[in-house]
């Protein structure tokens, strides 16, 4: 018997009867009576001291009745708050302002516009002092000192390395041949359609309800108690529905601190959604990564080592939301799917005059920046050789027999088949006819060019032993009772921001209780309800509190096995699950259903034993998973205008157990799309004064329906030994795998002309250029 | 923090003000609101139809797209004043007596919605188009929801979740009016 | 010209400030009342480059005048001497349009690769004609077409020719009391073919460069009279008159349209943004406008 909505099924979901019918409940749609709304004042300058913030225009303002500065929060101890890496940033500035949009006064007003009408009536002198936008610069001696608050008078925020240096070293200076590029990862946006913002509000009794725009509800609440000193029972966050996070919605911004400040000030709920224009410039970036890599290999194509130096770039404070012993998150990912011997990596991070961030784009903590580099390298190695990259890799692959696999930079890879996802990869795009067509091609004069990525993905943050965010062990947690009647609601510690949790997690737990996906109810981010987890983010959740759900399952099914023992009167180790209920072994029709189970657990229950049939369970990770992949892409360069056209994409995947088939491809579709953004179109610029150069939508240039390709997408199925029902995370493999696919191609169609790397993001005017100067337009 | 004294209604120092009467999904709605009221918020605010969205600032994401007499547009970038008189349609007004909309069926059925925040303004859009156009091809559908962004999907779902809705509607065919 | 940037430092925002509100249902009425805000009053027609503006703040005219109500400000339709385009016609009623299509595709080659479906619903070939930005498609058309410009004033009506109409960015002889009523281009011709060809970075985004040609044929084949113009590489759409000059007379090959697109190149004064180097986007004039020539030369002999 199969149950209805179990693992592996295409069912279709059931968060989607509220949204197609615009029914969803975003925190923009919260309305509450006497709601006032928060503008922000923003500074024009990347670094200015603050002369004197002029608020009497703003307070006349028809419908304003507050204006927050920094001396306000200040008087409460306020003014700075601490960031998820134990730095500090300012809610609001006292003296000086940091970053181009940095906030710095905040307007409440009893309408949207009266607010708007307020922010531009605040008058605000600065003092323009000298901006730092080059992390190398401000590493330079005599570069002004941005964090005068820190005790080493540096720009320099942290040194962090791995590896083997000595040894790496060596085994470099003995390689026959070594390769070395410079790769610039610029900073993007992750810009997702939803803005953020929050609704705060004070009930008579002083409890606190924020709803957020946030993937980590339990985290901010716990962060907020901390901080703001308010008792942790009396603070409620709510996190609705989200209209995407991708990482964008984890930090704590200071619009949310100033709206639980106006909402305590004025005694009425305060709403504060930002605009776009505010949340691409002064939200968290993601990237913005200076990496020098080096890669050596034997002179018949053997990898050898690894040595990689990288100048982080983290704005006026370090606010990347990572697992706080890294820094720079989970980057040592690099050695990718081979297995170096010897590698190296370091990473300094800087401050400069730019907003604080570093990991909102999809990341999995800087797994994109590695699997980039090392695909890049790799590529630029086997043309260095004059080995076709696909062979290269083939002969270097970690051998499915090795795993699980220790990798020189420490982490333990629980299983892969990279050769399986290459070869199948191959096939589906016939790699031998394109390099063939390519060939005839070359000969004609037109570019065309074939890239591979095969990466090797690290989600599922993370073990207790290795992994906190401030402190917050990175378990995640599943609570689920079932009803008389059969039915049951689950409770989860993460928070979907579009992952479709509601029909998968009631997947996972159709298949563990026999119950129907439709008989299971799943909810998430309401932190009065939900256990304590730590959120969705780096596709942690099927890893982490998918495992919880099983676990806990198992919990029930222990139970429910002594109750269907009483019913049947039969010992409880004559029973066994089987066909999704339990049956006396040998006799398949004494069996006993989790409903019927459940039915009795409340009215006739064995004496002795607790009524009730319900479980919770906190799953710490022994490992984290490793999902991987191979992914191929062809490209067309109009040889005049520089255009890349991707004429094809093929996408092989593998992590592990599926859950639903549909979803997953969904999330293949969208993170590809997110991997094709920064290879050809988006960038964040920043001219010598510290402004953002094209920060709205008009300039920050999203993919549309016309430049994104039909995917295609296929898979291969390894499952992780060490996750209870074998699934591995998947959200972000395709915006990790892509931009080396779609890089390498574009160099493999100009490698001829003595190409070894194009920065991304790959414009036209950037392949002109080469073009133009090789003559060969 | 300085606090000012709460206004009462009706301030003179407000406004201009303006009454606008529109038809919305068949039914007569009307509200007083400043000139300057746009649409988007029209809607969300004074009529209470939260399902249609704000993504941007710069006319470019079209989560707020409508149909204006028919015709798919942002409403973040017309003034609320300028629909008087004139019959919209919000993806509220798609479902029938309880029946879903074929593109509202599309959605569901070939996954076509992730965080579901461009998904109303995307089905407005595709149902303009398909009135317009009963049986578009592929790069028609791309091109035709070219102004309206998705960060989750990738758009391939949404693509099929139109073919899905124009098949339903008008029997499967190929090819299409260029 | 100031490089295309939305501007971040200065304002973010998204309602647009106070202004009273005209919806006046005749064209005199509208120019009164232009007339009476003596320039502090702008035209409502699509809204799809004023609202925009105005939500940054970037504009604050106290007054806006909706013409939407006017009656016949909106049509497409040919007499004996020329194509009559009311102001108001929506641009996507240029690509609705067969005789549009038919007879004149170097309007529907551009009104295709206007900003985006739904903007295009709503934005006006008027607007986008009389807006005066140099990143507008269609004032490249109009140059390359001869296009006169209808205007009425309190005091009267008269016809601006296209190539007097654009002066600077966001500067135009239209005259703070005067509307522009229509746009009338020459009627087609037998031997005429034309077309808009524009690169753009992602589409729906402003041109890094357009370039719009217009090719009539005599009945021997050679190039009786020629229009050339360039999208987004000057202060104004730039009419290549030295190029025009050129291709008078001559065949309407490889060699004079190439010997044109490097007369057209050298009138540019293309700036560096985050739309391409200047020196990529004088490249490109040259590149686009030899495709837009070889196109208009097509469909002058029948083609498409």
């Amino acid at each position: 018997m199969t149950v209805h909505g179990g693992v592996g099924q295409s069912i279709k979901r059931k968060e989607d009867a509220r949204f197609v019918r615009g029914k969803g409940n975003y925190v923009d749609d919260v309305k509450l009576p006497g709601m006032l709304y928060l503008d922000i004042v923003r500074s024009p300058y990347a670094h200015a001291r603050i002369r004197s913030i002029n608020i009497e225009k703003a307070l006349k303002v028809p419908g304003v009745l507050a204006v927050i500065r920094g001396k306000d929060l200040e008087a409460a101890n306020l003014a700075w708050m601490p960031t998820l890496m134990s730095d500090k940033q300012m809610v609001l500035p006292v003296e000086r302002v940091m970053y181009q949009s940095q906030e710095v006064a905040a307007v409440v007003a009893d309408s949207r516009y009266a607010a708007a009408d307020g922010v531009v009536a605040v008058e605000v002198d600065y003092e323009p002092l000298p901006v730092v936008v080059d992390p190398m610069k401000a590493l330079e001696p005599g570069a002004p000192i941005l964090r005068p608050d820190r005790k080493e008078q540096t720009n320099r925020i942290w040194h962090w390395e791995v590896g083997d240096r000595e040894g790496t070293d060596k085994a470099l200076k003995e390689s026959d041949v070594v390769v070395k590029e410079n790769l610039y990862i610029p900073r993007i946006h992750v810009s997702s359609i939803e803005t953020c913002g929050c609704v705060a509000s004070f009930d008579a009794m002083g409890k606190l309800t924020v709803w957020m725009t946030t993937q980590a509800p339990h985290a901010i609440r716990t962060v907020f108690a901390l901080v703001a000193g308010l008792p942790e029972q009396k603070i409620r966050i709510i996190s609705p529905d989200i209209g995407g996070g991708f990482g964008g919605k984890v930090p704590v911004y200071p619009g949310y601190v100033l709206a639980v400040v106006a909402a305590l000030k004025t005694g009425h709920p305060v709403k504060w959604i930002e605009d776009r224009s505010e949340n691409i410039q002064a939200d968290s970036f993601a990237r913005d990564y200076h990496i020098s890599a080096e890669i050596g290999a034997t002179r018949d194509g053997k990898l050898t080592a690894l040595r990689v130096k990288t100048i982080a770039d983290h704005g006026y404070t370090d606010a990347a939301a990572n697992p706080s012993k890294f820094p720079a998150g989970l980057f040592h990912i690099v050695t990718g799917s081979y297995p170096f011997e010897k590698a190296h990596v370091e990473v300094d991070g800087v401050y400069t005059n730019k907003p604080p961030g570093g990991i909102a784009y999809r990341c999995s903590f800087r797994v994109t920046e590695a699997a980039f580099t090392i695909e890049r390298m790799v590529d630029s190695l086997a043309r260095k050789l004059g080995m076709d990259p696909a062979e290269f890799r083939m002969k270097n692959f970690i051998p499915p027999e090795a795993f699980p696999f220790k990798s020189a930079l420490g982490w333990e890879y629980d299983s892969g088949n990279y050769q399986g996802a290459l070869r199948k990869a191959m096939d589906i795009v016939d790699y031998d006819a394109l390099r063939k067509e390519q060939a005839e091609k070359r000969k004609r004069g037109e570019l065309m060019g074939i890239g591979i990525s095969s990466f090797t993905e690290i989600v599922g943050a993370g073990p207790s032993h290795t992994f906190d965010i401030l402190g917050l062990k990175m378990f995640d947690s599943c609570e689920i009772r079932i009803h008389p009647t059969g039915k049951a609601i689950a409770r989860f510690g993460t928070k979907s921001q579009g992952q479709g949790h509601e029909t998968t997690y009631a997947q996972i737990l159709a298949e563990e209780l026999g119950i129907s996906s439709e008989d299971i109810a799943i909810e998430e981010g309401d932190t009065d309800t939900a256990p304590y987890g730590l959120g969705t983010y780096a596709s942690r959740s099927t890893p982490t509190a998918g495992a919880a759900a099983s676990i806990a399952a198992r919990k029930i099914r222990d139970k429910a096995q002594k109750i269907a023992a009483h019913l049947l009167e039969v010992s409880p180790d004559d029973l066994e699950w089987k066909d999704h209920k339990f049956q006396v072994k040998g006799v398949p029709d004494k069996a006993k259903t989790m409903a019927e189970i459940a039915f009795a657990a409340y009215t006739n229950h064995p004496p002795g034993m607790e009524a009730g049939l319900e479980a919770v369970d906190y799953y710490d990770p022994p490992n984290l998973t490793y999902p991987f992949g191979s992914y191929i892409c062809v490209v067309d360069i109009d040889k005049e205008t520089g255009e890349v056209k991707i004429r094809r994409f093929v996408a092989v995947d593998d992590c592990g157990t599926i859950i639903n088939p549909m979803i997953v491809e969904g999330q293949i579709h969208g993170g590809l799309t997110m991997g094709l953004a920064p290879a050809l179109l988006e960038e964040i610029h920043y001219d010598e004064n510290g402004n953002m150069l094209g920060g709205s939508f008009m300039d920050y240039l999203l993919p549309t329906a016309v430049e994104t390709p039909k995917w295609e997408t296929a898979k291969t199925t390894t499952p992780s030994p060490h996750h209870p029902i074998g699934a591995k995370g998947v959200g972000e493999s395709a915006t990790v795998g892509a931009p080396a696919a779609i890089v390498n191609a574009v160099v493999d169609a100009l490698a001829h002309l003595g190409v070894t790397h194009i920065d991304i993001p790959i414009t036209p005017w950037k392949v002109w250029k080469i073009l133009h100067e090789k003559r060969a337009a | 923090m300085v606090l000012a004294e709460m206004p009462s209604a009706g301030d003179e120092e407000t406004g201009p003000f303006v009454n606008v009467h529109v038809t919305v999904n068949g039914a007569p709605r009307s509200a007083t609101v400043e000139t300057r009221t746009l649409l988007v918020h029209f809607l969300r605010e004074n009529l209470s139809l939260t399902g249609t969205h704000i993504g941007c600032d710069t006319t470019n994401c079209g989560a707020c797209t409508i149909l204006l007499d028919g015709k798919a547009v942002k409403s973040c970038t017309i003034l609320a004043v300028q629909a008087d008189g004139r019959e919209l349609r919000t993806v509220e007004g798609l479902e029938t007596d309880g029946k879903l909309h074929p593109i509202q069926e599309g959605f569901i059925e070939e996954h076509g919605l992730q965080c579901g925040f461009c998904t109303p303004g995307m089905m407005m859009c595709s149902v303009a188009l398909l009135q317009k156009n009963p049986h578009p091809t592929e790069e028609q559908i791309r091109r035709a929801i070219s102004g309206n962004l998705c960060r989750c999907t990738g758009y391939v779902n949404i693509v099929k979740a139109i073919q899905h809705a124009a098949n339903k509607m008008a029997g499967p065919s190929g090819g299409g009016r260029p | 010209m100031t490089p295309r940037y939305s501007i971040a430092q200065e304002v973010w925002g998204v309602i647009p400030p106070r202004f009273e509100y005209f919806a006046p249902s005749s064209i005199d009425e509208a120019v009164q009342i232009l007339d009476r805000f003596g320039g502090e009053a702008k035209v409502l027609a699509g809204g799809q480059s004023l609202l925009p503006v105005m939500k940054l703040r970037l504009a604050e005219p106290r007054a806006l005048v909706d013409i939407n109500r006017i009656p016949d400000l909106a049509h497409i339709r040919e007499d004996a001497k020329s194509l009559r385009i009311g102001a108001t016609t929506r641009t996507n009623d240029l690509n609705d349009s067969e005789l549009i299509h038919a007879r004149y595709p170097i309007l529907s080659d551009a009104a295709y690769e206007i900003a985006d479906p739904l903007v295009r619903n709503m934005g006006t070939v008027g607007g986008n004609v009389s807006h005066g930005d140099p990143a507008n498609d269609l004032p490249a058309c109009m140059l390359a077409l001869g296009a006169h410009f209808v205007v009425r004033s309190p005091t009267g009506t008269r016809t601006i020719p296209a190539k007097e109409f654009y002066q600077d960015t966001f500067v135009t002889a239209l005259e703070s009391n005067e509307l522009l009523l229509e746009i009338q281009i020459p009627k087609a011709r037998p031997g005429q073919g034309n077309a808009y060809v524009k690169l753009e970075k992602r589409i729906g985004d402003f041109p890094i460069v357009g370039v719009a040609a217009n090719l009539v044929l005599t009945t021997k084949g050679t190039i009786e009279s020629a229009g050339l113009a360039l999208t987004a590489v000057g202060p104004t759409a730039l009419k290549a008159t030295e190029a025009e000059r050129h291709l008078v007379g001559k065949a309407p090959e490889d060699a004079a349209f190439r010997r044109a697109a490097e007369f057209a190149q050298e009138i540019t004064s293309p700036v560096s943004d985050l739309r391409g180097p200047a020196e990529y986007k004088r490249a490109m004039v040259r590149v686009l406008a030899l495709r837009a020539l070889h196109r208009a030369s097509a469909r002058a002999h029948g083609g498409a």
